[in-house]
């Protein structure tokens, strides 16, 4: 049956899973396995001490009406000293596993993590984030999710060949009745899976609807609140939130079956030995110790088997996991680098270069052609045009986010593909459309590990204009920003992110519609400062404002990936209609509507 | 002056942790926040009672059946075996079928209950004041009506009653054993009596370790994201390097804490096995000491040792329950923290007054406003505003002009004084009235994952896809609307990402407009649009401002020239209100300055 044969591959591409953690972890694991081996044994051998106890000691001081002391400590001494040991064991054993699972979910995160950072920015483009955040959270918790009852499966294995080989030791006939219960808990287990694992899934897909209806409505939750849907986002809620319960109550029933009918097999097993085992006593076949024994190691192995059957339900689930952590891990793409340094440090602006760039995510359709110009060093150049005329990505080609499919980009002479990593950062600081700021302090945020002062951070601040409110934080430079910065407003956020690429003094600064979200005359005051104190560095700057394109001494026009006209604001106004109607519109039209 | 507006209430409340409510608390708290769980709970618990009895008894029998069945003396007793392996059998299908029933009847009460649990707790966050959400992490948010909820749902159906089973069971054992030899029992008890006093300990130890856990994951989270949502930053600014340090520390973080937790977690379980071997030991030893006495024959030893395993039993399943309860109590903890986190925006409901259908007044009387108790962010505004006038709100940034918009819309309750529409307070208007009369456009456009009609509906829920495009025809934007790639029915993605700003933004003017208020309150967007579809965004505003009050929060000074007043808001306070001519005619106001450097930046551009 293909089924049963994908269940197989399934558990074998389980059992290579957690090969690669007992690789990856071999002392932690043996321990752990040790411990629960231990505590197997030391489970038989509480049974053991009793009896030793009753044959050695409780027997003969009835026999002979008294006791020694030593005989009462000894048996003090063996109970307390077993069930010790296996304390330790299960110490071991647990902790053991944890600190494998939770090792194990570390290397992998860490290795998600670092292929994140990288693999080239055209990979993240074709990844959506959603799924990036799930490889590297949840599941690497699934891959690593069985590693948790492993070391309790090697021990039942182990404590079942220990009890199997002693029940056939003891009588065979009886073993192979008692030994009946094995394929019934497999056979029970299977049957389980196989009714709960459709309505399992239902049910994680529908946490997901649930979830994500939560939090889209969370986040749309100002929409919601003043048009006074709370009702209906309710009922939207409710609704899905009932399938859930629908599926989660049915998938219940079936698991309320489950675990009475596996605690029934050991029980009905020993039964079934009793009374096996009392027709051959009579017959002279076996003696009643012996069924005594094969009944009592059929309940302690029983019992345990359960948990190889967790260890197998977890299976599937971390296989999934495993396979699309490791499609990421896999991933070979990556950027090449050159050894150049950065071309010049000292101060000034950078030369900038770009010649017969070609760009495109898709060949035929190319998103840049033919662009080529050049800026000299301190001078400062607007990017304008409409939207998808193709300027962010002229950004991200000069901050070498992408590589151009075909044409140069140089700074100060240097193709950006020979410069070393990091070299090209000393040089250019690029300030984006949506400014992004890390879980971190102000300062953390400003300085990202440059080694700056507090004085050239608060300078930055004071030439991006956010000083003030800087400065109203309750613990000034040390305040948390939170996750990306959501305390503060988004003029507040592309404020820091200007500071961030000013206190690094860069010789060439690219401004991707930096100032989009702030008040105009805060942007007027920006601009006047980085007018005076951007050290004659040269400045690139997409622009959609006339404020900000006064700030250029050239524009460069650009239409459907095409420069179609360069030169001074002025000049472009004069010769150029379409120019002209694309800086005046966003300025001129209320007048316009109004007239 | 009600006593709601008393001026040393704080004005926003961050959602509550729960830290503070004890695990009884939580759970009868819980409990009353959703009734269906303990729905035929009788039924349940003599379920449960049943399969505790059998739980015992099937040891019992099987033991018998060696001691008096097999080993009788005199030889094996076949007649007796077969009867006690027939009762045992008995018993064995009456637990199963027992627990059986408990258990489905487990999992009816507690999906039910949590899933009126998560309903309940996600309209509170709706109900939440605007800055109260703000204040947590909206996955945060998320989490206290999904995963936090799931693991209280593991812990009722496997934790909670076989808590009590196992207490039920505890207790049959001991009084098993005590008509055995009470004197033996107390042996027993005495033994297991400092694991019962060590639990308290154990618990709240666990319960911090979690806690650590939980932080530690959610700053991981957040550090996990940044190499994705921050791919061009990290690489732009070279900082891989300390970004895969963060990360790498938030990581072993978290690892620590979770490993420290499972410290706990073993050593608190393995103590009950060392309990059981005192008691062993201590059987064993009084009892012989008892019988030497005379008191106790060899066979009740052996016979009370046996019961001592049906007792250990369900100690180490309680307390195993106990520890896998302190994850559930803590989620269930914090639902419960969510729903006492006061929804402080009132609505009076029917006692409420209705807002008239026409253009209304409007009137900021005192007005003050701080956030989370922190420095006033308005500072007594007084400010009238006559029905069908367009207004504009100029200030700096940080000037509190975004606040006023919040409380006209009633996001907020003013600190102190009153905001009124008609003259009616808005703590005093019903809150379907005040949402149908007055909306907010906020800067930025916010769709929901649906079709571009959907998102429309919810202006107006009864609007079909006539009224629709009559409604975009009457702001201009029909030919926009129908030009989209599936007409209404085009789908706009996550967050309407498909669509441009722009677009999304013609999406909110033109919901606005379907909601058809008699007030409408703009956040005017700042991002850049593309400037044909920014005259299309201003013929629509045109359009949706005509025969309504208006008030704009303007961060262009053009939408200001051409509003009908203009109210300049500087530090908290209104210091200029009146028609633009009149304002920049006052050399030293506020206005006359923003207006010049304005104008500055202007003729420079056109200089240049």
């Amino acid at each position: 049956m293909p089924a049963s044969s994908r269940d197989r591959s399934t558990t074998a591409a389980g059992l290579k899973v957690l090969g690669v953690a007992i690789r990856r972890e071999p002392w932690v694991f043996t321990v752990s396995a040790v411990g629960s081996v231990l505590f197997g044994a030391l489970t038989v051998a509480d049974a053991w001490v009793l009896g030793w106890s009753t044959d050695h000691v409780v027997l003969p001081a009835f026999e002979t009406g008294e006791v020694g002391a030593g005989a009462l400590w000894a048996v003090f001494g063996l109970f307390v000293g077993v069930a010790i040991l296996r304390a330790v064991g299960i110490v071991a054993r647990r902790l053991g596993a944890g600190i494998m699972q939770y090792r194990m979910e570390a290397h992998y995160r860490r290795a998600v993590t670092r292929q994140y950072l990288s693999l080239p920015m055209s990979w993240h483009h074709r990844h959506p984030t959603g799924v990036l955040l799930s490889n590297a959270n949840s599941d690497v918790q699934a891959a690593w999710g069985p590693v948790a009852p492993l070391p309790m499966a090697v021990g039942t294995i182990a404590m079942m060949v220990v009890a199997v080989a002693q029940m056939l030791l003891t009588d065979v006939v009886l073993a192979v009745v008692g030994l009946l219960v094995f394929p019934a808990v497999i056979a029970v287990n299977l049957w389980f899976q196989r009714v709960t694992s459709p309505l399992m899934t239902r049910v994680q897909e529908l946490r997901g609807e649930v979830s994500e209806i939560a939090h889209e409505s969370f986040e749309g939750a100002l929409v919601v609140k003043t048009l006074g849907r709370e009702a209906e986002e309710t009922e939207r809620f409710a609704r899905r939130t009932a399938d859930l319960r629908d599926v989660a109550i049915e998938a219940g029933r079936r698991r309320a079956l489950f675990d009475p009918l596996l605690n029934a097999l050991p029980s009905i097993g020993v039964l079934l030995v009793l009374v096996v085992g009392v027709v051959r006593v009579l017959d002279g076949d076996t003696d009643a110790g012996a069924v005594v024994t094969v009944a009592y190691l059929l309940t302690v192995v029983a019992f345990p088997i359960r948990s190889i059957g967790w260890l197998l339900g977890e299976l599937p689930r971390s296989v999934v996991g495993f396979d699309r952590v490791h499609a990421v891990l896999e991933e070979r793409a990556g950027m090449e680098y050159g050894v150049s340094p950065a071309p010049r440090t000292d101060a000034g602006g950078a030369l900038l270069e770009v010649e017969n760039v070609r760009y495109g995510y898709d060949a035929a359709a190319p998103v840049l052609q033919d662009v080529s110009f050049r800026v000299e060093p301190g001078r400062t150049v607007a990017l304008v045009g409409p939207t998808a005329s193709g300027k962010s990505t002229l950004t991200a080609l000069l901050s070498r986010l992408v590589d151009p499919a075909a044409g140069h980009v140089r700074v100060d002479g240097t193709d950006l593909r020979d410069l070393a990593p990091g070299a090209l950062a000393e040089v250019l600081a690029v300030v984006p459309q949506t400014a992004f700021l890390f879980d971190d302090t102000v300062r953390g945020n400003v300085a990202l590990g440059a080694d700056v002062t507090d004085d050239e951070v608060w300078a930055a601040l004071r030439v991006a204009q956010a000083d003030g409110f800087v400065a109203r934080l309750p613990q000034g430079l040390d305040s948390q920003l939170g996750e990306r910065g959501t305390t503060l407003s988004g003029g507040q956020r592309q404020r820091l992110a200007l500071a961030r690429a000013l206190v690094r003094r860069p010789r060439l600064l690219v401004l991707d519609d930096a100032t989009s979200a702030v008040d105009p005359e805060v942007e007027a005051r920006i601009l006047a400062a980085l007018r005076e104190g951007a050290d004659g560095a040269t400045v690139v700057v997409v622009a959609y404002r006339k404020a900000t394109i006064s700030l250029a001494d050239e524009v460069v026009h650009l239409d459907q990936g095409r420069i179609v006209d360069r030169g001074p604001h002025a000049a472009l106004l004069e010769r150029s209609p379409a120019y002209a109607r694309l800086v005046n519109a966003y300025e001129a039209l209320p007048e316009e509507v109004q007239a | 002056m009600s006593a709601v507006t008393s001026p040393t209430r704080r004005a926003t409340t961050s959602v509550g942790t729960g830290d503070d409510i004890g695990a009884v608390d939580t759970i009868r708290r819980g409990v009353r926040h959703s009734p269906e769980l303990v729905d035929g709970m009788v039924g349940t618990l003599l379920l449960a009672v049943l399969s505790t009895v059998g739980q015992v008894v099937v040891p019992v029998a099987v033991q018998q059946t060696l001691d008096r069945g097999i080993g009788a003396p005199g030889g094996p007793d076949v007649g007796f075996t077969v009867l006690m392996a027939v009762a045992a059998g008995v018993a064995v299908l009456v637990t199963g079928v027992a627990s059986y029933l408990m258990t489905a009847r487990l999992f009816v009460a507690a999906e039910t209950g949590l899933a009126t649990l998560r309903v309940k707790a996600f309209r509170h966050v709706h109900d939440l004041p605007m800055g109260t959400q703000d204040t947590e992490r909206r996955g945060a948010l998320v989490s206290r009506v999904t995963s936090d909820i799931d693991q209280v749902s593991q812990f009722i159906v496997f934790g909670g009653v076989l808590f009590i089973v196992s207490i039920g069971q505890i207790l049959v054992a001991t009084v098993v054993m005590a008509v055995y030899d009470w004197r033996l029992t107390l042996v027993v008890w005495v033994c297991f009596a400092p694991l019962f006093a060590s639990l308290r300990y154990f618990q709240r130890k666990l319960s911090q370790a979690y806690g650590i856990v939980r932080n530690q994951v959610g700053v991981m989270l957040s550090a996990i994201a940044e190499p994705v949502v921050g791919a061009a930053v990290v690489r732009s600014y070279a900082v891989e390097a300390r970004t895969q340090a963060r990360i790498d520390t938030s990581i072993d973080r978290y690892r620590s804490a979770a490993t420290k937790a499972q410290g706990f977690t073993a050593v608190s379980f393995s103590l009950g096995g060392i309990s059981a071997g005192l008691a062993n030991a201590g059987v064993i030893v009084v009892g012989v000491w008892l019988g030497l006495a005379g008191d106790v024959t060899a066979g009740e030893i052996l016979a009370f040792a046996f019961l001592v395993t049906l007792f250990v039993g369900p100690v180490q399943m309680g307390t195993q329950i106990l520890t896998d309860a302190q994850n559930a109590i803590a989620g269930w903890r914090r639902v419960v923290a969510l729903l006492d986190t006061p929804a402080e925006l009132v609505d009076p409901g029917e006692d409420g007054a209705e807002l008239p259908d026409r253009a209304v007044d409007v009137e900021l009387d005192d007005v003050w406003f701080a956030y989370g108790g922190g420095e006033p962010v308005l500072r007594g505004i007084t400010l009238r505003i006559e029905a069908g006038r367009r207004v504009a709100v100029v200030g700096e940034t940080g000037s509190g002009k975004s606040t006023i918009a919040k409380l006209l819309t009633r996001l907020a309750d003013p600190t102190d004084g009153a905001v009124r529409l008609d003259g009616v307070d808005l703590r005093e208007v019903r809150g379907g009235s005040l949402r149908r009369r007055v909306v907010l456009v906020p800067q930025e456009g916010f769709l929901f994952d649906d079709t571009v009609l959907a998102n429309l509906r919810y202006g107006d829920l009864d609007a079909d896809e006539e009224r629709v495009l009559a409604a975009a025809a009457e702001i201009g934007v029909d030919d926009w609307l129908l030009g989209l790639p599936e007409g209404v029915r085009t789908r706009v993605g996550q967050r309407g990402e498909s669509l441009s700003a722009g677009e999304r933004q013609l999406v909110a003017l033109l919901r606005a407009h379907l909601a058809d208020p008699d007030l409408l309150v703009l956040d005017e967007a700042t991002s850049a649009v593309d400037p044909a579809l920014e005259m299309r965004i201003s013929r629509a505003l045109e359009a949706l401002m005509d025969g309504r009050t208006s008030i704009t929060i303007a961060h262009r000074l053009t939408t200001a020239e051409n509003a009908d007043e203009v109210v300049v808001v500087d530090a908290g306070r209104v210091v200029q209100h009146g028609p633009h001519a009149a304002l920049v005619a006052q050399p030293d106001g506020v206005y006359a300055r923003l207006h010049r450097s304005w104008v500055a930046q202007q003729a420079v551009a056109t200089e240049r």
